[in-house]
């Protein structure tokens, strides 16, 4: 999941500046668990707004605000409607579909953080790095690229202590979780040799994938 | 070969020392310490941007080291520049005949003082030394093209911290160093030889080959080890070290002299080192003056090997 973060109001206000009629997209998916773009979010943000002078012309939520033929429905309902701006609360992504359709410009409410999980209802932590070149099978389904503040690939740096991170000690060091569950696992020999450098050809960005073929 | 290359590899106690590069561009102060301790040691570590904190560059003093005469060993971390920047870097410090490198994965940015700098961690210590290795070997750069006038060959390091629980992570990344080139390597800062032994036992039923030089940080006040050990990973500095130098400040307090702490610890590090020596404990030591270099030789002349 995609886990965004709400900006501050202010952000948000000097954003739309003097646009008076406001319609805003909702995300049915990431922003609704991350509680910045749900229903409740529209409602929230409709009220401080229409309370600060704007008018809310028009609300919509797409089930995903990443996929282009939903977005594009939705974003239909919003332009008819005639806003001067269009406040979208997805990840940045969703921003961007939304404003390849929307007539007005497209303001994000919400800062796109990590991929990451929900822990629990309102506890997300990062996960993934999107590296491109998945070496969880050989780290015990715990990704040091993510986990690790330097995304070391050879084991912990001398950093560590108590098996916390030495960026931010509430961090756990990732190489420490990453032998425990190997121990556990009993597969402590994938830690003894060097890995081979992957290198960062496949970060090289922006990527497309395409598994169209010529259709 | 370089010094430390022919004093090591022919069995002999090697003797470095580390110097950080100023946070400026006057270097007279290095340049000072660096007369002082000419033909005393068999290298100067040149240090990369130590705990984070912004100096002039490694390969600066390097260079100016090397043209005053000493044996320079540039450190390099990556920290702060990609593959690319590394192996350029290496290039010219070939290039002024510096032969003797030590690899470090490099502190995060955000424990230093420029913290909005991006972490670049393109290669860790490992794989910088991979990098080398194999540029050595096929004389070719980072992308697989070959070098004009083939490549340069270094005396490779690396680093280990003895006093690091779980142990079998530290001694699994010493073997992949090892492996990856690395022919010597310096610890983080040891006190009690005792727990030392039991890691270069840990060492030798790991069946590493190659030679370990003793960390030593002259202690200059209780304050400082105390701080070292709750705030540097690594570094246990032994309760009645602590209490020596705290007595030997309470005497100075009350005869009115100064200096009482910073001379015992100096007696304790030429303690240690003659220890180490004496003992054949392991294959050298590297001193870690943290800005008193000047006070090197003393250490040295105190552990009979100067």
């Amino acid at each position: 999941m995609i886990i965004t973060q709400k900006k501050p109001i202010e952000e948000l206000m000097a954003m739309i500046g003097d646009a008076k009629k406001i319609a805003i997209l909702g995300c049915g998916s990431c922003a609704t668990a991350c509680a910045t773009g749900g229903e409740k979010e529209i409602a929230e943000l409709s009220a401080y707004l229409e309370a600060h002078g704007k008018k809310v012309v028009a609300t919509g939520m797409a089930d995903y605000c990443c996929m282009n033929l939903g977005v594009k429905t939705a974003v239909k309902k919003l332009n008819a409607a005639e806003p001067d701006a269009v406040v979208c609360m997805s990840c940045g992504d969703g921003v961007q579909v939304t404003a390849n359709h929307a007539k007005a410009p497209v303001y994000p409410s919400n800062n796109t953080m990590f991929l990451g999980e929900a822990v629990k209802f309102g506890l997300f932590e990062e996960a993934c790095h999107l590296c491109g070149d998945c070496m969880l099978g050989s780290t015990g389904g715990i990704c040091p690229i993510s986990r690790c503040a330097k995304s070391l690939v050879n084991g912990p740096c001398g950093g560590q202590k108590n098996g916390k991170c030495e960026v931010n000690p509430e961090n756990d060091c990732a190489w420490i979780l990453i032998y425990k569950r190997l121990e556990t696992l009993g597969m402590l020999e994938k830690l003894e040799t060097r890995r081979e450098d992957k290198g960062y050809e496949k970060v090289s960005y922006p990527r497309t994938i395409n598994i169209r073929g010529n259709k | 070969m370089g010094m430390l290359e022919s004093v090591l590899e022919s069995g002999k106690f090697g003797i470095t020392v580390e110097m950080a590069p100023p946070k400026g561009y006057d270097f007279s102060e290095q340049m000072e310490a660096a007369e002082l301790l000419k033909g005393k040691v068999h290298g100067v570590n040149v240090t990369d941007m130590q705990s984070a904190c912004l100096k002039a560059s490694s390969l600066g003093l390097c260079i100016k080291l090397k043209e005053a005469g000493l044996e320079p060993i540039i450190q390099v971390t990556g920290r702060d520049r990609s593959r690319m920047a590394i192996m350029g870097d290496m290039l010219s410090a070939a290039a002024f005949g510096i032969d003797t490198m030590l690899a470090l994965t490099g502190d995060h940015p955000t424990v230093g003082d420029c913290k909005a700098s991006k972490p670049v961690y393109d290669l860790d210590s490992v794989g910088i030394l991979h990098m080398l290795s194999l540029m050595e070997a096929t004389g070719n750069d980072c992308g697989g093209n070959e070098l004009a006038g083939g490549a340069p060959k270094f005396y490779k390091g690396a680093a280990v911290t003895p006093v690091y629980e779980p142990l079998f992570l530290q001694i699994n990344k010493l073997r992949q160093k090892v492996d990856a080139g690395a022919k010597y390597i310096q610890t983080q800062g040891i006190f009690d030889l005792e727990s030392f032994k039991r890691f270069m036992d840990e060492v030798d039923k790991a069946n590493i080959k190659t030679h370990i030089m003793a960390g030593i940080i002259p202690l200059k006040a209780a304050g400082m080890a105390k701080y070292m050990n709750e705030n540097v990973p690594g570094i246990a500095v032994p309760q009645d070290m602590i209490d020596r130098l705290a007595a030997a400040a309470a005497e100075g307090k009350e005869k009115g002299v100064k200096g009482l702490p910073a001379k015992l610890g100096i007696e304790m590090a030429a303690e240690m080192i003659a220890k180490i020596k004496d003992e054949g404990i392991c294959d050298g030591v590297h001193v870690m003056a943290i800005g008193a270099e000047k006070n090197v030789p003393t250490i040295l002349e105190k552990a009979g090997l100067a």
